[in-house]
């Protein structure tokens, strides 16, 4: 259902023994280098959003109403990236919108690998009818736009917190069940997990000292992309007014109230949006790289 | 043939266990979303009205029989009655479809019709100018949350340059905004997967042969490649024509445009469960169909993969 939340990124060119291959993966990894100090100047700024914001993001102005960008506003007071319709400082609910957007991700991405990395690793070394529920199941929510069932849940759940984090991560566990289940199979054929056996390691030991450590670098790989899915999918949630509720600022909720008021004051909906979209690029660029670093053998998935 | 058959029912098994497990979750989540019937009702109706209106929508009866019942009449192409509208659920749907399969359909084919040449041009002049450009462009594309890139054509092209209008459905001015909205992801998928495919495919030594036969270029890439780099353009291509349903949802509800996709927003605020699990199944029905299509694809296009 990627749908507008980016699946999986496919694969680019594999990376070529032609001549000019040093040039692209220093490229590449340049590019990777500025995404991952992106995303940890945003973590740096979500942290330190209360001494780095210079107004409250949600003390209201009616003075300052649809300011545009200035360094000195009718309040006498400088507001770089506009103020909203109610007068808030556009870059402080920008810095504040950043701790939603990465807490929400974060933790989803933490409930989604547990749940896919343990249901992946369970269909592979069990085989049989564990393995077909649990794929069947896999199959079923890739089948549709996942986004209808998300709606659905917040609605009767009510949007809140943990209510978000618990359907943006349960939307992607199966790319982790995926993935696992096709590694733990053929590690789970090799000679040293019937050596173990027959040396009488149980199935968690041999889990948890053997099979782990080698899919470990999968799940950062697909966590990394996973986070920037988790992100845009909070955004798009909040944006659709399900995801944090006003007047907690949150990019995709800024970008809606923006909105409204898109002819006359651009600046509300865009900044917030112009930054979402950054980190997304960010984040999912320094997972490819990780990807490329850890585990080609992800390409394509 | 046998095999074919087999693997293909094998297939079709599955997909219809995903169907029925996807239409069981809508029911349960719809279900408990809340009862629809006080918002049929004016808050003062009397005790007896209540229970009329709910008979008449079934949800007296206890879940385990509604769910029966719904189960029942879905197989049957009966999703019950539109809460909202007052008439048949699929009635409602299907006439909300053609606009979305308007959409849907333009989008796939913008994104084809750019992301193709694209691609192409892309591998041929590897790291050129051109080829760092597109490819950079089509990267922020397959990133970029679907709602936002809409709201920035808006405000680019139909407030700032006043070409396009802003919202609702009419001409083909009102179709080029959501259609390039829906399509970005798609279409930054495409191009960088012909690219890479084509690229795989120059290095063979096929094409090596058939230059060294003193083909003109043109001839190489288009006869000789770009046939073999087919297959998975086609797959990624075929599956994000049904990723594009799950962006529809967001970009109808961006540009206002009629179609299923906002149908279905506004029906879940509205609890009309007939028409979000009508929806819902449709969804999954033609991702369904459009992925076993893509597998019998796969087999015409090289016999290699068919199943033995």
């Amino acid at each position: 259902m990627a749908s507008s939340i980016p699946a999986s990124v496919p694969a680019d060119a594999a990376p070529l023994a032609a001549p000019s291959g040093g040039r692209v993966a220093r490229r590449t990894r340049r590019l990777a280098l500025a995404g991952g100090a992106f995303v940890a100047a945003l973590l740096l700024v979500a942290a330190a959003a209360p001494w780095l914001a210079p107004h409250d993001p949600i003390r209201q102005s009616l003075r300052a109403r649809l300011a545009a960008p200035t360094l000195e506003g009718a309040d006498g007071r400088a507001h770089p990236l506009g103020t909203d319709h109610l007068g808030r400082d556009v870059l402080s609910r920008t810095i504040y919108g950043a701790r939603v957007s990465l807490i929400v991700g974060f933790a989803a991405v933490v409930v989604g690998g547990l749940v896919g990395a343990t249901l992946g690793i369970m269909a592979g070394y069990r085989r049989g009818w564990v393995d077909t529920t649990i794929m069947t199941v896999a199959d079923a929510q890739l089948a549709f736009p996942f986004i209808l069932l998300a709606i659905g849940i917040i609605a009767v759940l009510g949007p809140s917190f943990p209510t978000l984090v618990l359907v943006i991560g349960l939307s992607g566990w199966p790319g982790y069940a995926r993935v696992l289940r096709s590694q733990v199979l053929v590690l789970r054929s090799r000679e040293f997990v019937d050596a173990i056996h027959a040396l009488g390691g149980t199935v968690v030991r041999i889990v948890a000292r053997h099979i782990l450590p080698n899919v470990l670098s999968s799940v950062v790989v697909i966590g990394t992309l996973e986070l920037a899915r988790s992100i845009v999918l909070e955004a798009t949630l909040s944006f659709l007014g399900l995801g944090i509720q006003p007047p907690t600022p949150s990019w995709g909720g800024m970008v809606q109230e923006g909105r409204e008021y898109l002819d006359s004051a651009w600046w509300i909906a865009t900044f917030p949006g112009l930054v979402l979209m950054l980190t997304s690029v960010a984040v999912s660029r320094t997972g490819d790289w990780l990807r490329d670093l850890l585990d080609p053998t992800l390409r394509g998935e | 043939m046998r095999a074919v058959v087999a693997f293909l029912a094998a297939r079709l098994a599955r997909a219809l266990v995903a169907v029925w497990l996807v239409s069981t979750v809508v029911f349960v989540v719809m279900r408990l979303s809340g009862d629809p019937v006080p918002l049929l009702l004016p808050p003062d109706a009397p005790r007896s009205e209540y229970a009329r209106v709910a008979k008449e929508l079934g949800t007296d009866r206890p879940l385990p029989v509604q769910y029966g019942v719904f189960l029942g009449n879905a197989l049957r192409g009966d999703f019950g009655r539109s809460i909202h509208f007052r008439q048949p659920a699929a009635a409602v749907v299907f006439g909300y479809l053609p606009a979305t399969a308007e959409l849907g359909l333009t989008a796939f084919a913008l994104a084809l019709v750019i992301a193709i040449p694209i691609g192409i041009l892309s591998a041929v002049r590897r790291n050129s100018l051109i080829d760092q450009l597109t490819m950079a462009v089509a990267l922020v594309g397959q990133s970029a949350p679907t709602f936002f890139v809409g709201i920035l054509l808006i405000l680019v092209l139909s407030l700032k340059a006043g070409w396009l209008p802003t919202s609702g459905r009419g001409g083909w001015a009102h179709l080029v905004l959501p259609a390039l909205t829906l399509g970005a992801f798609a279409m930054a998928s495409i191009a960088r997967l012909t690219r890479s495919a084509l690229l795989e495919v120059l290095r063979a030594d096929y094409v090596r042969t058939a230059r060294a036969k003193g083909l003109r270029e043109r001839v190489v890439v288009i006869k000789h490649a770009l046939r073999n780099a087919a297959i998975p353009i086609v797959t990624i291509t075929a599956l994000q024509f049904g990723t594009l349903l799950g962006g529809a949802v967001v970009t109808e509800t961006v540009f206002a445009w009629p179609g299923i996709g906002r149908l279905a927003i506004q029906s879940i605020y509205n609890r009309d469960y007939p028409v979000v699990q009508c929806v819902v199944f449709l969804s999954a029905l033609l991702f369904i169909v459009i992925n076993l299509t893509v597998e019998l694809i796969y087999g015409v296009l090289d016999p290699r993969i068919r199943p033995r």
